[in-house]
């Protein structure tokens, strides 16, 4: 009987909770098979597009990073790549490593922010965090004070809490000094143990079996665990360095969404962010890191979406022992930038935001002044994946109550952490209040 | 960019003490009216008032929090789209009252300002005392300029209002 109450129906939310932005989900069932599924996203990021044309390159990591109030660095981060591409600037070793530092400090602390945040209520049966917090204020206590240190990184080597504005094109505008970063190690540590505890407790929610035959993509690089270069890879053969991207990928509009659709040519969806990060770069976590993720069970890829919540606490621990490993190895550089000369030019920037890989390219003139902007966020790359993933889901659980579903069609989204955009965030309250 | 976000003046990485009163503007440079608490907190700041840290904000949740965390009195400021006349100014006491839950649903973000009042209350590490200044928006699409009635609203928010709260203090 249950069947036939669900043969045809329709599952919709119309704002999504606990996802960054503006979104909302329509599945349609109809004679018990899913006949259609559209994520939609409200938000315009391409303003931000526009709104760099004319202005100077340095302009570009503080005006892109205002995209995102979750992953600012990300933002900058590829903005200076691109245009230090075009101008030909090669950091020094110290440089080069405060820079991982300052991203793992945002890994923290957008990793943790959605593991306990957003992502734990969901497989413990919460409604929201808050309701978490009543119950066991104890975690939230310390998620809040692990995701603290991810803030006191960003916010030492950024130069305050929100909007960072000391990361420029050739390195930063001040340089801390080697007691300051030392200053950080105590608490790092500290972290540290948590997040092993993280792995473990993350490892023992209830996991839907779900696994999907991925095209897995994002950076690669020889020696490290990758944020800010490498190869642009997949496990399905694509090996090609940043500048090509375009070559390979290009965005679709698709009617119900005002974002763009991000596709492989030729290929269709693919999926970026901490799951094809850890299934392609495994051999590069520190043994810590490999011994706990395997203790619980995870293997060297993983193919279940619901698990990235295991992932990015594996990541979460990665970015704390990478952030000890450069503190201890920190000499303060003589210069905290590079110099170089402006010059024309068209240069691309990939490098690992905490949802995946997020690539701008830009044109500039002679002078400097930006000609026109290219940004692809992570999101945008995985939203055919996250539609795919709901046909396959609710293909698979047709049977439960509407409810139920609901609740785990948003959770298959949330899976993917989506960051829809941070660019608007005006309350929208529903009452007056004198 | 706007040369008063980027005076090094206001790099809390730098900042030795904490004072008593925190003020935080919460905005978008690039959403119109959604600038509002932002430039409010502009307009404080230059007054540099004793006893009071001014800071801009995007409305993270959980970073808020930790922003406002070992403060006695904290006021934000930030723009509102609640159905009444634009340049309306609403005034919210969490310590008295709980935000209503739909208020969440409506943020774009995941963890909003609501959700981290919410959580400090479980938790119960409220400020002593908190104030909620939204001024009604009339205009969120993309640029940056203010609509002329929340414009005005931002004279009244920053010469009447936070005095009048600062006085309760």
């Amino acid at each position: 009987m249950k069947s036939k109450i669900n043969s045809s129906r329709t599952i919709k939310v119309d704002y999504l909770a606990r996802v960054e932005g503006e979104g909302a989900l329509t599945v349609k069932i109809k004679d018990g098979s899913v006949s259609d599924v559209q994520f939609k996203i409200f938000e315009p990021p391409r303003f931000f597009e526009a709104l760099l044309r004319g202005r100077k390159f340095s302009d570009a990591p503080d005006i892109t990073s205002r995209i995102c109030g979750i992953c600012p660095i990300a933002y900058q981060m590829s903005s200076v790549h691109a245009m230090e591409n075009i101008f030909g600037v090669k950091l020094d070793a110290q440089l080069r490593a405060l820079r991982r530092l300052i991203y793992c400090g945002e890994w923290i602390e957008s990793h943790v922010l959605h593991v306990y945040m957003l992502h734990a209520p969901d497989f413990l049966g919460y409604q929201d965090v808050i309701q978490l917090a009543k119950d066991h204020p104890e975690i939230v206590q310390k998620a809040l004070r692990l995701k603290k240190i991810g803030n006191d990184i960003v916010t030492l080597l950024g130069g305050r809490e929100i909007h960072p504005i000391n990361v420029r094109v050739g390195g930063f505008y001040r340089v801390p000094t080697k007691k300051e970063l030392a200053s950080l190690t105590a608490n790092l540590e500290w972290a540290r143990d948590v997040a092993v505890e993280t792995i473990k407790f993350t490892a023992t929610l209830p996991f839907p079996e779900f696994e999907q035959d991925y095209e897995f993509v994002a950076l690669r690089h020889q020696d490290e665990y990758p944020f800010n270069e490498g190869r642009l890879v997949s496990n399905k053969g694509l090996d090609i360095p940043i500048r090509e991207y375009e070559n390979h990928f290009v965005e679709e509009h698709v009617e119900h969404s005002n974002a763009l659709h991000s596709v492989m040519k030729n290929r269709g969806s693919y999926f970026v962010g901490p799951l094809a990060r850890y299934s392609l770069n495994f051999d590069k976590l520190t043994p810590l890191c490999q011994e706990t993720a395997r203790s619980v069970g995870l293997g060297e890829t993983c193919n279940n979406p619901f698990k990235g919540i295991i992932v990015r606490s594996v990541e979460t621990l990665y970015a704390i022992e990478e952030a000890l490993r450069i503190i201890k190895n920190y000499e303060m550089p003589d210069a905290p930038s590079a110099p170089f000369e402006i010059k024309a030019g068209v240069g691309q920037g990939c490098t690992e935001a905490p949802r995946g890989i997020l690539f701008h390219r830009y044109t500039l003139d002679e002078k400097g002044d930006i000609v026109n902007a290219k940004i692809v966020p992570p999101t945008s790359q995985n939203q055919k994946t996250i539609e795919r993933d709901l046909k396959e889901y609710v293909k698979a659980n047709i049977n439960l109550p509407t409810d139920k579903l609901t609740w785990q069609c948003e959770q298959t989204i949330r899976n993917y952490d989506p960051c829809i955009s941070c660019a608007t965030h005006f309350l929208k309250l529903n009452f007056i209040h004198e | 960019m706007n040369s008063q976000e980027n005076n090094p003046d206001n790099k809390s990485a730098f900042r030795n003490q904490k004072s008593e009163i925190l003020i935080v503007g919460i905005g978008n440079h690039f959403r119109s009216d959604d600038a509002i608490g932002i430039l409010v907190a502009e307009q404080i700041k230059q007054q540099h008032l004793p006893r009071v840290d001014v800071m801009t904000h995007n409305g993270e949740g959980a970073s808020l929090m930790e922003l406002w965390e070992g403060y006695r009195h904290v006021i934000i400021i930030d723009a509102v789209s609640s159905g009444a006349p634009p340049g309306t100014i609403h005034i919210l006491n969490p310590r008295k009252e709980t935000i209503p839950t739909a208020f969440f649903h409506y943020s774009t973000h995941a963890f909003s300002l609501a959700e981290a009042i919410e959580v400090c209350r479980a938790l119960g590490n409220l400020p002593q005392t908190m104030t909620i200044i939204g001024i009604e928006g009339e205009n969120f699409e993309a640029g940056e300029t203010l609509s002329s009635s929340v414009h005005a609203a931002m004279k009244t928010v920053v010469e009447e209002k936070i005095r009048e709260i600062g006085s309760r203090m």
